[in-house]
């Protein structure tokens, strides 16, 4: 945009005509000030706000003024000559992408702010994009280029989000008194948010990103004009993540986690991951299923090709199953479907990262300042207003409900909003508006909640068997202080053998990680649970350590045979596949050689019983002292429902009391 | 005020319609309720990729060197080179065992180098497309990478298919135990088919080779297999006819099998075995882990379904 000439900051009020059109533009209403023109400046577009001119080429458009005319028009330079007649694609594009006609007064935004309105769009779509590749690359998948001896890990850091998540690193700083390995990444976010306030909310966070799409996407019809002004002014309810946010602190200083049941980044990965991406597999092998059955040799390579290609990028050659995981999916269903009615619900109302970094944005030294004297209450602002932070005149900025998003200062036609860095807080609320004692009974209902969930579930007393945790898991008081249930170890695990816990660990344990044999036994050489797991609930143990090469392996639990279900115990029949896919040499499986009585399965010719004969078959049996649960046997045993061989936590190498043999047990503690 | 008669006539059209289609859709998916029994009356399936019979040895034992490549050579020279096998243009598919995610040193999956070395001896005869493929019992991914196959033969320029669930098909074999089972297409939809499997120890049939290695063939829940394993390793040979088999020896499992997992558990042999006959390589095979063949169940029931011999000795062979 060409320089226009600036009048003087103490030019006449009344308008003046406008040079190119000799004309003089709308009779500005005389009991309000002139607005300042914005934008027009295309050098230093900074200079130009804090000059605040006012300005009286800046004409203001008539709801019923041509496009010509309108908003940015309005400061475009004359055309010297007249420009030839326009393409029809030029004339297409003009029609799509013509800045939008603003109301009012019409003055456009300062450039940077409608640039940064803009790059905010992209680098939400960027984020969003780099989370879900990551989690779709949380999964093992081999490469022809790799040596038979390399160790197996992941070559991304998929659990980044995770690592840079301050929330997380809050809570298990609080639990464990320790910043564990790569979470000292929350300080790249901690320091983003000291210095512009929630731009985390409004620029980076895939979860938010999905809520402001799915608010844009599909609003309700009580979700337009006035009604989405109301919606968006800021409510008494958004206090709620503060207090939840404090609960969970709470919870964290008495010594767990649980806080990750919230957390956005954990929500996201453990809902899309466990539920959205199997359930689109399940669509693509469904698909696929049709595809073969058709008999068209074409359309079944198509097929196949097509499954190859997303059984390599998005999801594996196998289908996921999780347990229990529709609960999951049942919450981000609902809290997708919350921005029908009220936009970004969830960040407005519940999320504590968002609540960790409002608290925290009071630091901040970027924020917004208000000239309430040039708002004419049009409510443009709230139309589009992401985190419902009062930018409208009138009322103080809140800039910890503020995403940071522009949309505001974007939109507002009359010069009212600036953002700016070290504003002025005159019409500033930095501090969540909140009541102190609620705020301490939040803290301390979650701190008291810990022992109130534990004294009903506990290692050592009525704890369930089914609580197999993965391998290099720490002892379950440490794991509770470390686990975020963010199901990253799910997601990646090769054999599908890790799934959320419902309540077979207790409801403190809702969500953290167990092992289901029956599903998928525990790979004997991969570590990848350990390696993604962002806060040490599970270690980063290797090879050596995890199949004990040199040292004692790790030991998940133990399996126990059911005889009264076992074929060569109970039947007569040969098979110990057990003892096939036991993996340890020598075998914690060993088949003894018997011979038993088997009756005939028909009758004798002319006679009235059938004949008894004997059969050798091998009885398994388990040498404990060997078996590491990983659950190979349980779920190659052919007897489907209810295995005859099962793998408990009993003789779990992290416990020093779920122990059973005797040279195992530790009197350290 | 009457009804038109337009309007009466349409909206008897209309309910006839409803009525009429409703009963079309019934007609059409109706469901009279018991099995197709015929399609239980199906006949034994065979794929055979077998050459026609020929004079000249029908199994070759390379043990003349320790360079695992070079036994390979030498082995399938003996029973004439791979252009008697393989034609120009075809499509081959080689299936070692790639069952178990352990590395070469645990020999509880083929010796890489063999199975490199046959991709490239079927390319220089002029083989298309060569397809080196298996239906692993662990973690698919991990065997394909740490059996050091994957990099192996990709690197000499042959198609590594991974198992993955799309890749099967459902099939009525009609053997004596085995009958509807998922098959893996990539095995079967080839013009000739090389089996590479490995000599290994197995504590239920005592030794697997050549015609357990076809468990590599089926997918769905191979586990009930072992309750009859010597007739089901059968009906599998019988199903399957190789083109050619070639047994890896180079280093067997002794112990601990199928996966062993311990070095100690393997020893170097430095054997390669070229056959046509699957029988008599698995008798061979059986006595190099120090197992007799006549405790090798499935090896009788295959004489007896005429696919070889059990007394290799009686076998046209070559030494080299």
């Amino acid at each position: 945009m060409a320089e226009q000439p600036h009048p003087h900051p103490g030019a006449p009020e009344l308008p003046q005509p406008i040079p190119w059109l000799g004309a003089a533009g709308r009779v500005e209403p005389l009991d309000r000030k002139a607005p300042a023109p914005k934008g027009g400046c295309g050098s230093g577009a900074c200079g130009c706000a804090s000059g605040a001119a006012a300005s009286a080429e800046t004409e203001r458009s008539s709801p019923s003024g041509s496009g010509a005319a309108g908003g940015q028009g309005a400061s475009a330079p004359p055309a010297p000559t007249k420009p030839p007649p326009p393409s029809k694609l030029a004339k297409w594009w003009k029609k799509r992408f013509r800045p939008r006609k603003l109301p009012g007064s019409g003055i456009p935004a300062r450039k940077v702010i409608r640039f940064l309105a803009k790059a905010r769009v992209v680098s939400q779509a960027l984020f969003l994009g780099i989370f879900l590749w990551f989690l779709f690359q949380t999964a093992f998948r081999g490469t022809f280029s790799a040596e038979a001896g390399k160790a197996i890990r992941l070559p991304l850091p998929v659990e980044a989000f995770l690592l840079a998540d301050p929330f997380v690193a809050a809570m298990t700083l609080l639990s464990t008194h320790t910043v564990y390995r790569g979470l000292a990444w929350a300080v790249v976010i901690l320091a983003l948010t000291l210095l512009f306030g929630r731009v985390f909310c409004g620029f980076i966070c895939p979860f938010g990103t999905l809520h402001h799409f799915f608010g844009w996407i599909f609003p309700s019809r009580y979700l337009k004009g006035n009604k989405r002004v109301e919606t968006n002014k800021t409510q008494g309810w958004q206090r709620g993540k503060f207090y939840l946010m404090w609960g969970f602190l709470g919870a964290a200083a008495a010594g767990s986690a649980i806080g990750g049941l919230f957390d956005p980044i954990c929500v996201a990965v453990r809902a899309i991951g466990l539920g959205v991406v199997p359930a689109l597999q399940y669509l693509g092998i469904r698909g696929a299923t049709v595809a073969a059955d058709s008999n068209v040799r074409a359309v079944q390579t198509a097929s196949d090709g097509a499954q190859d290609f997303f059984s390599q990028t998005v999801w594996t050659a196998n289908q996921a199953y999780f347990h229990q995981t529709w609960f999951i999916v049942f919450l981000l269903v609902a809290v997708l479907f919350m921005n029908r009615i009220i936009p970004r619900f969830w960040c407005r109302a519940l999320c504590p990262l968002g609540a960790f970094l409002g608290v925290l944005s009071r630091f901040a030294i970027f924020g917004m300042e208000k000239d309430h004297a040039k708002c004419t209450d049009c409510n443009l602002c709230l139309v589009n207003c992401q985190g419902a932070d009062s930018p409208q005149g009138g009322v103080k900025h809140r800039q910890d409900e503020c995403f940071v998003c522009f949309n505001c200062e974007a939109a507002c036609p009359e010069d009212v909003i600036k953002f700016k860095f070290l504003p002025n807080r005159k019409s500033e609320i930095v501090k969540p508006d909140l009541q102190r004692r609620t705020l301490l009974a939040s803290t301390a209902a979650g701190a008291v909640a810990i022992p109130a969930m534990r004294i009903a579930n506990w290692p050592d007393r009525a704890y369930s068997e089914k609580v197999i945790r993965p391998p290099g898991a720490v002892e379950e008081r440490e794991f509770l202080e470390r686990c975020i249930r963010c199901a990253e170890c799910m997601k990646v695990c090769p054999n599908n053998a890790l799934h959320p816990a419902l309540f077979e660990a207790g409801i403190e344990g809702l969500w953290t990680p167990i092992l289901v044999p029956r599903i998928g036994y525990c790979e004997f050489s991969c570590v990848l649970c350990g390696q993604v797991c962002p806060t040490g609930a599970i270690q980063k143990i290797d090879e050596k350590q995890k199949m004990g090469i040199g040292q004692k392996p790790i030991s998940m639990g133990t399996a126990m045979y059911d005889q009264g279900r076992c074929l060569p115990w109970a039947m007569a029949t040969p098979c110990i596949v057990c003892e096939e896919f036991c993996p340890t040499s020598p075998k914690a499986i060993w088949a003894e050689d018997v011979e038993v009585p088997k009756r005939e399965s028909h009758y004798e010719a002319g006679g009235d019983h059938a004949k008894m004969t004997t059969i050798k078959v091998q009885r398994p049996h388990v040498d404990p002292s060997l078996c590491i649960g990983c659950g190979a046997c349980e779920k190659v045993c052919p007897i489907v429902d209810k295995p005859a061989v099962y793998v408990t936590n009993a003789g779990e190498t992290r416990s020093r009391t779920n122990v059973i043999l005797l040279e195992n047990t530790s009197y350290s503690s | 005020m009457s009804l038109s008669r337009r309007e009466a006539l349409g909206r008897i059209g209309a309910a006839t319609a409803a009525l009429g289609g409703s009963a079309l859709a019934a007609r059409l998916t109706w469901d009279p309720g018991g099995f197709d029994v015929t399609r239980l009356e199906a006949e034994r399936q065979v794929r055979d990729f077998g050459l026609k019979a020929g004079a000249g040895p029908v199994m070759a034992i390379a043990k003349s060197s320790t360079d695992a490549a070079d036994l390979t050579r030498k082995a399938v020279q003996g029973l004439g080179g791979m252009s008697r096998f393989v034609a120009r243009g075809d499509v081959v598919a080689i299936k070692p065992n790639i069952g178990w995610d352990r590395m070469p040193v645990h020999a509880a999956n083929t010796n890489p180098v063999v199975v490199a070395e046959l991709v490239k001896l079927c390319l220089d005869a002029g083989a298309a497309r060569v397809v080196v493929t298996d239906a692993s019992c662990n973690e698919p991914n991990r065997c394909f990478q740490r059996s050091g196959i994957w990099r192996a033969t990709h690197a000499v320029g042959a198609t590594v298919i991974l198992p993955a669930a799309h890749r099967f098909r459902e099939l009525r074999m009609k053997g004596d135990v085995l009958d509807l089972w998922p098959v893996y297409t990539p095995l079967v939809n080839a013009d000739k088919v090389i089996n590479v499997p490995v000599a290994k120890h197995h504590n239920l049939s005592k030794y697997t080779g050549a015609m357990k290695n076809w468990y590599g063939l089926l997918g769905g829940r191979r586990n009930r297999l072992h309750q009859n394993i010597d007739v089901s390793i059968a009906d599998l040979a019988t199903f399957m006819r190789p083109t050619l088999t070639v047994l890896d020896a180079t280093r067997v499992l002794l112990r601990n099998g199928p996966q062993g997992g311990n070095i100690d558990d393997a020893k170097d042999l430095h054997q390669v075995i070229a056959s046509l006959d699957q029988v008599a390589v698995d008798a061979y095979g059986a006595t190099l882990i120090g197992e007799k063949p006549s405790n090798v169940k499935y090896l009788a029931l295959g004489e007896e379904r005429g696919l070889g011999k059990v007394s290799w000795e009686q076998v046209p062979r070559v030494e080299v």
